[in-house]
């Protein structure tokens, strides 16, 4: 039955593409097109630039764009988080308004989510936004905003009721981010890039047509967004395709890969490098060193199970059948690997550890994975944090006693621009 | 052997944190980092021809305080305390070389100028990859002329005059280790400043071609001498690396006070609590073998390389764990530029290489245990 309906998908799809697939078109053309005809999001609803496709057979229409080199819809950044949740939870004339100009890769979005006073909680955002009679008005600071600084459009999550509980009080908004009241600061790292921003609201406004969900319901709509952000990782790897093809839409497709992908340069350096291991201890002739090798096999010992671990919980996701527990344990095993690889590294190199840029490794790659691993156990949820869920939720061990209960305005919290009134 | 400090120590440590505390604040770290020169002239004066911490080991005899590796040892981790940007550990080391080969007139002509800070010296041994000791010198020396490259010599990009060790032939014609003095504006010597990845300590590369030197200290065989040397450097560091390390330990204990997070401090977290606790065991038993030492050190104890090994080995695993979990506990603002963690976290991570990283020692450690 599922075979019938591949191929007929197949066969459709190749006809599809056919008669409408041009390499000279324009980018936002031809994006135009797949958002029309849906085949661009296959998966979403006919009705908002989908063909109601299932998961299953996804992977098909993926295998025929690579096929044919054909260029996809816009899928990088925070677009594809943003029109997820919108399409949960957003109603028809913000659909209207988003959706295509997402896909089409015209409007650019950032996530305004975590503040200097709540990383870890994400929940005690004290962003506040008040209505004004005709319209919200937004005070407060937001961090590790990545592309605010060309982003047209923002997921906000701010505070509109302050006697509620904390995770009642949160309402989730669309702000448009060129205007006077927005504010946006680069934020450098440590291992001196600035791949983030600080984001600063003075009396910045949002119309009441881009609130997201009912007031109050924030908190369930960014777990929408969040969800989305940890499937991302797999489900949205770029489709396959040949390399320096010819034809003005690669050309501009190249140019907004290489916008939106500048602040991820450091991202493989921040995981540690392991494939770089082998090579390093080989050409150093560390290799021969008793205790490097010990080092580097426990550090593929690491690296290993770490991947088959998550290879099991995929492979259960694929089947249909529940995630054990091994589908929590990645992030917090990807730190351990992160952690293992800087220490080897540093054993490879030995002095030139000391040394970065043109005089460093690799011209400086080996220093800037010792000074970005520390990244690692912290973003997107710190190692302790993984360990709380694992235990409370998997283990389903007693939790912690809780001190941010009753009227927010009540719970202690750091100080900060917002806050209460 | 002395568990304690005495008194005068304990007051040269309290005038140490006082100027220290004023001169090198995180701002002027910053500012200073920054500079190709990488420290403040008039700060260096204060601190040697002023305070006569630059004189601190050198014999009264050559101009100094007549004070021992036990005194320099607490300069060097209040120092490391405050990422002090000065030629001092350069200094130091040099002066510790000329003591432990020079002769006694090379002694009164060198040392006086160290002991009032008006000349800034550094000791040139490590070469391109190799291992922290004589094995890996190629550098030559012939009719007291030298050729080689040395690297990630301290300061030697400001150094008045630099120690060169080389590769030589004793009288009767054997391959040998020699100390060699070198003015630091030689002709034929190209000095480069390197890219580090901790800039508040400057590492440079000195290229030697045909350089005209004078040997020090005769023409025996030196290397027993440089082993010495850079047992009481890796102590020196040591010491330098539990200033540094203490520094973290306080902040993390401050920032877990004041943060909070789910309604409480983050340091209310038995998760935060263990980890702050597990860093102040790792700073105090590293300080303990620091201490140890630099006061074996103070009276040429016999187990002194077993010593100096032990300390550094211990000293660089304890910074760098510590300097990683002072990170973890501030979160994402750890991670920032303009958060000071770090440029503590470089320090430990360059220094936990420098004089040879934790598995050198550790070897060096059962080795010389051995013997
Ligand atoms: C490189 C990088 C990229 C990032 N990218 C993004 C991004 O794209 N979008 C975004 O929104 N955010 C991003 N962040 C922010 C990141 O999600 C937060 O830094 C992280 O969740 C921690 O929050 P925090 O910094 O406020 O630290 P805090 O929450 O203040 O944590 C401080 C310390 O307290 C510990 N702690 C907190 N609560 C508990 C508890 N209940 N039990 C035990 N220990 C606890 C933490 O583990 C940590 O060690 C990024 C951060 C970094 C470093």
């Amino acid at each position: 039955m599922q075979s019938l309906d591949a191929e007929k998908l197949r066969n459709e799809l190749r006809l599809w593409l056919e008669s409408n697939w041009d390499p000279n078109a324009s980018l936002i053309e031809w994006r135009t097109k797949l958002a029309e005809s849906g085949w661009g999001m296959p998966t979403w609803p006919s009705q908002w630039f989908g063909k109601d496709l299932s998961l299953v057979l996804n992977p098909i229409v993926d295998e025929e764009f690579s096929r044919t080199n054909a260029v996809t819809v816009a899928r990088s950044g925070i677009r594809l988080l943003a029109a997820a949740t919108i399409l949960e939870h957003g109603d028809d004339s913000q659909k209207s308004r988003y959706l295509r100009r997402i896909l089409t890769g015209e409007d650019t979005w950032c996530q305004l989510f975590s503040e200097p006073g709540s990383g870890s909680d994400l929940a005690g955002a004290i962003t506040r936004a008040d209505f004004d009679g005709s319209q919200w008005i937004i005070n407060g600071q937001k961090v590790w905003t990545t592309s605010a600084h060309h982003a047209d459009y923002g997921l906000l999550l701010a505070r509109t009721d302050w006697e509620a509980p904390k995770h009642d009080g949160l309402s989730y908004f669309v702000i448009d981010m060129h205007q006077p009241g927005v504010n946006v600061h680069p934020l450098k790292q440590m291992n001196g890039h600035a791949s983030f921003n600080q984001v600063f609201f003075t009396d910045a406004v949002v119309a009441p047509e881009n609130q997201v969900d009912r007031i109050g319901n924030g908190w369930k709509v960014a777990m929408t967004t969040l969800m989305h952000e940890r499937r991302s990782a797999d489900a949205l790897r770029s489709v396959q395709r040949d390399r320096n093809l010819e034809g003005r839409i690669y050309d501009e497709e190249r140019e907004e890969t290489a916008t939106v992908m500048e602040p991820y340069k450091w991202y493989p350096q921040r995981a540690g490098r392991v494939d770089l291991v082998f090579e390093r201890a080989i050409e150093t002739g560390k290799i021969d060193d008793p205790v490097v090798r010990q080092a580097v096999a426990d550090l593929m010992i690491k690296a290993k199970t770490a991947e088959w671990t998550a290879r099991r919980a995929r492979a259960a996701q694929q089947q249909g059948r529940p995630q054990g527990p091994e589908g929590s344990l990645g992030k917090l095993a990807a730190s351990h690997v992160a952690r293992q690889a800087s220490k080897v590294h540093t054993m490879i190199s030995g002095s030139d550890s000391m040394l970065g840029d043109e005089d460093g490794p690799l011209a400086g790659l080996i220093a800037e994975i010792l000074i970005s691993v520390p990244a690692t156990s912290i973003a997107g949820g710190t190692d302790e944090i993984q360990r709380n869920i694992i235990a409370e939720r998997v283990l389903g061990m007693p939790k912690e006693p809780r001190m941010d209960t009753g009227p927010f305005r009540d719970v202690m919290k750091n100080p900060g621009p917002g806050g209460a009134p | 052997m002395q568990f304690t400090f005495n008194e005068e120590q304990d007051q040269l440590r309290a005038t140490a944190q006082k100027f220290l505390a004023d001169k090198s604040p995180t701002v002027e770290v910053r500012r200073l980092m920054e500079t190709h020169q990488g420290y403040d002239p008039i700060v260096w004066a204060q601190l040697s021809s002023e305070l006569g911490f630059t004189a601190t080991h050198i014999p009264e005899t050559y101009g100094g305080l007549g004070l021992s590796h036990a005194e320099l040892g607490i300069l060097f981790e209040e120092m490391g305390r405050t990422l002090l940007c000065a030629p001092f550990l350069a200094t130091a080391i040099a002066a510790t070389a000329i003591m432990n080969v020079g002769t006694e007139s090379e002694k009164s002509e060198l040392l006086p100028d160290i002991a009032t800070g008006a000349r800034i010296g550094t000791l040139a041994v490590f070469e391109t990859f190799g291992t922290w000791d004589a094995d890996s010198i190629e550098l030559t020396a012939k009719n007291d002329r030298l050729n080689g490259v040395k690297r990630y010599v301290l300061d030697g990009h400001i150094a008045d005059f630099i120690i060169v060790v080389a590769r030589t032939t004793t009288s009767d014609g054997i391959d040998s280790i020699g100390f060699f003095l070198v003015d630091g504006d030689a002709p034929g010597l190209n000095r480069r400043v390197l890219n580090t990845i901790d800039s508040t300590r400057k590492l440079t590369q000195l290229e030697f071609v045909d350089v005209a030197a004078r040997r020090l200290g005769g023409n025996d065989d030196q290397s027993a001498k440089l082993a010495d040397t850079l047992d009481l450097a890796a102590i020196a560091l040591a010491n330098e690396m539990v200033g540094g390390a203490q520094h973290l330990v306080d902040e993390t204990i401050k920032y877990a006070a004041e943060r909070i997070q789910f309604g409480r401090a983050i340091g209310s977290f038995q998760a935060i609590k263990h980890k702050c606790a597990d860093m102040l065991l790792d700073v105090e038993m590293a300080k303990s073998a620091a201490y140890y030492a630099a006061t074996a050190a103070a009276s040429s104890d016999p187990e002194l390389p077993v010593l100096a090994s032990l300390a550094k080995a211990a000293a660089s695993e304890a910074y760098m764990r510590i300097a990683a979990e002072c990170i973890q506990i501030h979160g994402g603002v750890g991670f920032t530029w303009d958060n000071d963690t770090h440029l503590w976290f470089k320090r430990a991570k360059s220094s936990e290489v420098f004089f040879g990283d934790p598995s050198y020692h550790k070897e060096q450690l059962v080795t010389r245990w051995r013997h």
